[in-house]
This record gives structure tokens, sequence and C-alpha cells, in this order.
């Protein structure tokens, strides 16, 4: 990783992007370095477009909030087209196959994978897509330790789905190998 | 994966940390974005160490019930938002008068009014001021990290108990619901103030005199044996109302001069690259963030800036502002709201320095890069 990791989850109210910021700050908690989550959502307690955002770092951060992304998670159209030009030139664009990416984004570079589908259809649980995701994202830029982010994840889910979430991230690693 | 104690915590859940740790034994309020998990937090934990939470009906309730329970003995505190804050000043004031100490929690949003809910400000400054009708003595403290919203909660307790006062806690929607890592300090290393009660077989204890060599008089819980009388009145060293002149005279100006008195003892700031700054970011809470990250972008480029932040509001940093403002070109003040705190700068500078402002209320919060460009404009 290098010095500072700016990273912005973005989907609809009720995908759990915010718990997926906060295991990935943790996990980055464990691994020894600083981390930042925060959250922009409107007053709607489902739908509606969140943020959730991490900033994970080896230095003191300062400026709490994601100025330039280096990876932009859309799960819904809505939502990437909210958010899509906060990107950075050299960023990450990753989002869900069901969503259209925008014509002339700045990304440096855009994934498509299809993190609710597996969600639905390979894990069977809608709810685990937010696990999926940061899978993917670790596998893809590799910002905290496989062994932090397992940790983090069965620290924050609920007792009893244990396994569940553990193969939601296997699944979130296997997407995110780059073809 | 290394082992610490380092724990992800919101500035709020902090809050509540720092609460317990200080010795609070109560909460009464009302729920209200972005302070509700400070309610959340105090509910699921103050019945586990023996404490009580109550919902009150509405913020004026929940300020008169951590009134009352304060009067019992016990440490109290209370948090809400903008619109809960306006609701509280009237029982803020009567604390004040009646020397109630207790925590006030205010977890800054967008407003006038209900505003923007979700989003942060730093618009109630004056408000924590000057809310309450009347001169009264006021603690306002600001924290820039969530680690600070712990200690700095234990010290707003702290305070409370040593003067006999309510003490403001001037959190901020960022930091309040801003994550990050902190090391939750064992519980004896902790400095714990507690509240001057009278010996139980003072036959001869009044309420309101302040005996010799004290700060405050000496406060007696109620169930513990004494009578007294508490108002919102004027009152004798009784507790029982007076309308002399002279008695308010002496009662207004002691509440006021026992917090002016012990400035140094309440006052705390931070300085950052103020050795040899030429111009200077004064700048508190979530926004001070955003002033540290300019100012060290702006030592990158070579300029002489430092940054000033004030962790109390109130009693504001008078001495020490008034003295760095004569070796500066310019101070920018860098708070979100319309420009408040910049009001409090520009009388204690005098001229001695220019100022300027850089202040928003669109909800959205002052960027490093907004201040940095400030900075280029006036040094």
């Amino acid at each position: 990783m290098s010095k500072q990791m700016e990273l912005r989850l973005t989907g609809s109210g009720g995908q759990g992007l915010i718990l997926g910021g906060i295991i990935l700050a943790e996990a980055a908690i464990m691994d020894g370095k600083n981390a930042i989550q925060s959250q922009s959502y409107g007053p709607e307690a489902r739908g509606g477009a969140s943020k959730a955002e991490v900033i994970i770092s080896n230095e003191e951060i300062d400026f709490p909030k994601v100025q330039t992304a280096d990876l932009l998670l859309s799960l819904t159209q809505v939502a990437c087209d909210k958010y899509v030009d906060l990107i950075g030139q050299e960023g990450l664009l990753l989002v869900d196959s069901s969503v259209t990416v925008p014509e002339n984004t700045n990304a440096g570079e855009v994934i498509q994978i299809p993190i609710l589908e597996t969600a639905s259809e390979v894990i069977g649980k809608p709810m685990v897509a937010n696990i999926i995701a940061i899978g993917a994202i670790n596998a893809l830029l590799n910002i905290v330790s496989k062994e932090s982010l397992e940790a983090a994840v069965l620290n924050r889910v609920p007792k009893g789905t244990e396994e569940l979430n553990k193969s939601a991230l296997a699944e979130g690693y296997k997407l995110g190998v780059r073809r | 994966m290394k082992k610490n104690n380092i724990k992800l915590m919101q500035g709020n859940e902090a809050c509540v940390e720092g609460a317990l740790a200080a010795g609070m034994r109560f909460y009464g309020g009302y729920p209200i974005t972005p302070s509700t998990e400070i309610a959340e937090g105090s509910a699921q934990k103050l019945p586990k160490v023996g404490g009580k939470f109550i919902q009150m009906e509405d913020e004026i309730a929940g300020m008169a019930a951590t009134i009352g329970a304060a009067l019992t003995g016990v440490k109290a505190m209370t948090a809400t938002s903008g619109p809960g804050f306006s609701l509280k000043q009237e029982n803020i004031g009567y604390a004040a008068i009646a020397e109630i100490p207790c925590v006030i929690v205010n977890v800054q949003r967008h407003g006038p009014s209900t505003g923007l809910p979700t989003s942060p400000s730093q618009g109630d400054v004056m408000q924590a001021k000057w809310g309450t009708h009347g001169d009264h003595p006021v603690i306002a403290i600001s924290p820039s990290s969530v680690k600070e919203a712990f200690d700095l909660t234990v010290r707003c307790f702290n305070l409370a108990e040593k003067y006999r006062t309510p003490v403001i806690l001037l959190l901020d929607e960022i930091v309040g619901h801003m994550r990050e890592g902190i090391a939750i300090p064992d519980p004896s290393e902790l400095e714990i103030i507690d509240r001057k009660k009278p010996s139980k077989d003072d036959k001869n204890y009044l309420a309101y005199k302040v005996e010799e060599g004290e700060i405050v008089p000496a406060m007696a819980g109620f169930g513990d044996g004494h009578r007294y009388h508490v108002t919102g009145l004027v009152h004798d060293e009784s507790g029982f109302p007076t309308n002399s002149n002279e008695i308010a005279d002496v009662l207004c100006t002691r509440i006021m001069k026992k917090v002016e008195d012990h400035v140094d003892d309440i006052v705390a700031y931070e300085e950052f690259h103020m050795e040899d700054a030429e111009v200077v970011v004064l700048s508190y809470g979530g926004t001070a963030r955003s002033a540290k990250s300019a100012v060290k972008k702006a030592r990158e480029k070579g300029l002489k800036v430092g940054m000033f932040r004030p962790i109390t509001i109130w009693p504001f940093p008078e001495k020490q502002v008034k003295e760095f403002a004569k070796n500066v070109k310019g101070i920018i003040v860098a708070e979100l709201n319309y420009g408040q705190l910049v009001l409090e700068v520009e009388r204690v500078v005098k001229g001695s320095a220019d100022i300027f402002h850089i202040g928003k209320v669109d909800g959205e919060i002052i960027t490093p890069n907004e201040i940095l460009s400030k900075i280029e404009e006036v040094i």
C-alpha cells in the first residue's frame, strides 16, 4: 500500500456499506495503521444514496474526508451517477455489473464485477454484498492483510453468520482477481 | 496482524466512554441526530454500572432531569444537537444560578432550526455563551478527535464538579460521527474530580456559603441528610430567595468570578508551528483538522504558517491570542459558520493583526485546500 489510501464506498442505504467501511478501517488498525471512517447519508434509513468513506494511512490523518478517491465502489446506478466525478485520475472505479458505467469518467481504471448477483445467487443472501465487496477491494488493492480483514469481519458480523460471511469474503477475493 | 488495544470508535461513542470513566451515573435526554449514539450508548451502558438512563418527553425535560439527578449527588449528563440545545437554554441558566454541576453535550449540526439534520456545523458557538438569558459563567470545550472526545468529556465533568457549573461539550457532526482509532486509558491514569460535600453532621451547613479557601459552596446531595432550598431566583446563603440588591450583586458576581478568576486552570489550547509563524490559522473542533492539514501543506511550500486551536472555546484563550497577535501579519479564522468566534478574535486582537474569515453554511466541511488558498492570498 502507498502512503495513504482513500476509499469511497457508495450504494443504497441499507446495503451495509458503512459497516463495510468500518470493517476495512478496523482491519487497518489491526495492521498497525491509522484509519478514519466517516459517512454521509440523507434523512432516510433505507434507500437514497449512501456514502461511506475510509482513509488508511501510515501517517497521522488530519482531514477526515476523502478528497481524491483511490477507489470508488458503486453498487447502484444512482450512487455511481452521483459520486462518479469524485474519483481521482489514477483511481479505480469498481462497479457492480448491474451498473452502467457513465461515459467520460476520469477514472484511471474501470472494473465491473457481479457483486450483487454473487451475493444472491452464489451465497444466497443479498445482505452479504458488502462483505463480498470488501473482499474484492482488498484483492484488487491489497490494502490490509488478509488475516486482519477476516478477523475484522468476524468481529462485526452477527453470531451464527461467521461461516456465511467467510464464504462471502472468499467469493469477494475470487471476484477481485484481475483477469 | 498486531495485537493492540486500539479500538475504532466514533466521537459520540468515545464521549459516552469518557462520561462513564468520569463517573456519570445518570443520563436524561431526548435523542436527536447527530447526537443519538450518545443516548444509545448511555442507555446500553449505564444500567451495567448501576446508573440510570431516562428518555424524557423532550429536550427541556431532559435538561431538567439532568439537573434533578445532579442535585441528588450523582454526575449527570445530557446530549443533544442544535434544536435541542435551544430548548435546553432556560434550564442551563437555572443550573448556572443554582450552581448545579452537569454536562451538556451539543453535537452541532447545520441550522438554524432543523436545518440540514445530518450535516455538520459550528453554528452554536455564540449560543453556548449567550443562549440563556442574564450574565452567567460559561465553560464550553470543543474536541477535534475521537481521543479528545473521550478526554474532554472527562474534563467537562471535572470542571463541572470543581466549579459547580454546567459545562458544555461542543462537539460537531464531523468529530461526533467520525470513527478513528483510540486507546482508552486505564481508569488509574485519569484524574477524576468529585464535588466537595459537607460533613453529614454539620449543623450549621448553609448550601450557598463559600467556606474560607474554597471556590464554591460544598454541595449536599438530596437525601444526604441536609435540608436546603434550590431556586432560580436570587438566593442568600441558605438558598432561599431574596430581593436584596446587595445579595444579588454578591451572588451574580461570585458565579462569574469563580470562572473568570480561574481562567488559567480552565483554558486549554493547541499550538502547531507557531514559533515563527507570520500567518496563523485559528480553528477549533472538526474544522481544526482541515486547518492542520492546510498548515502542513503550506509549510511544505516554505510558508511560515501556524495553527492555534482553542480547545476551550469559553472562556476564550484571550491572553494567548492577544500575545501571538502582536507578532503575526494576519490571522485566518476558519470555522463552520457565518462568522462567530471570529468576533471574539477581533475583540481580543483589537487591530494588532489583520483578521480574515473562512466560513461556510452549505452543510459541507471546510477543506484544507480552501484554507491553503486563503493562506496564499494573505501571506
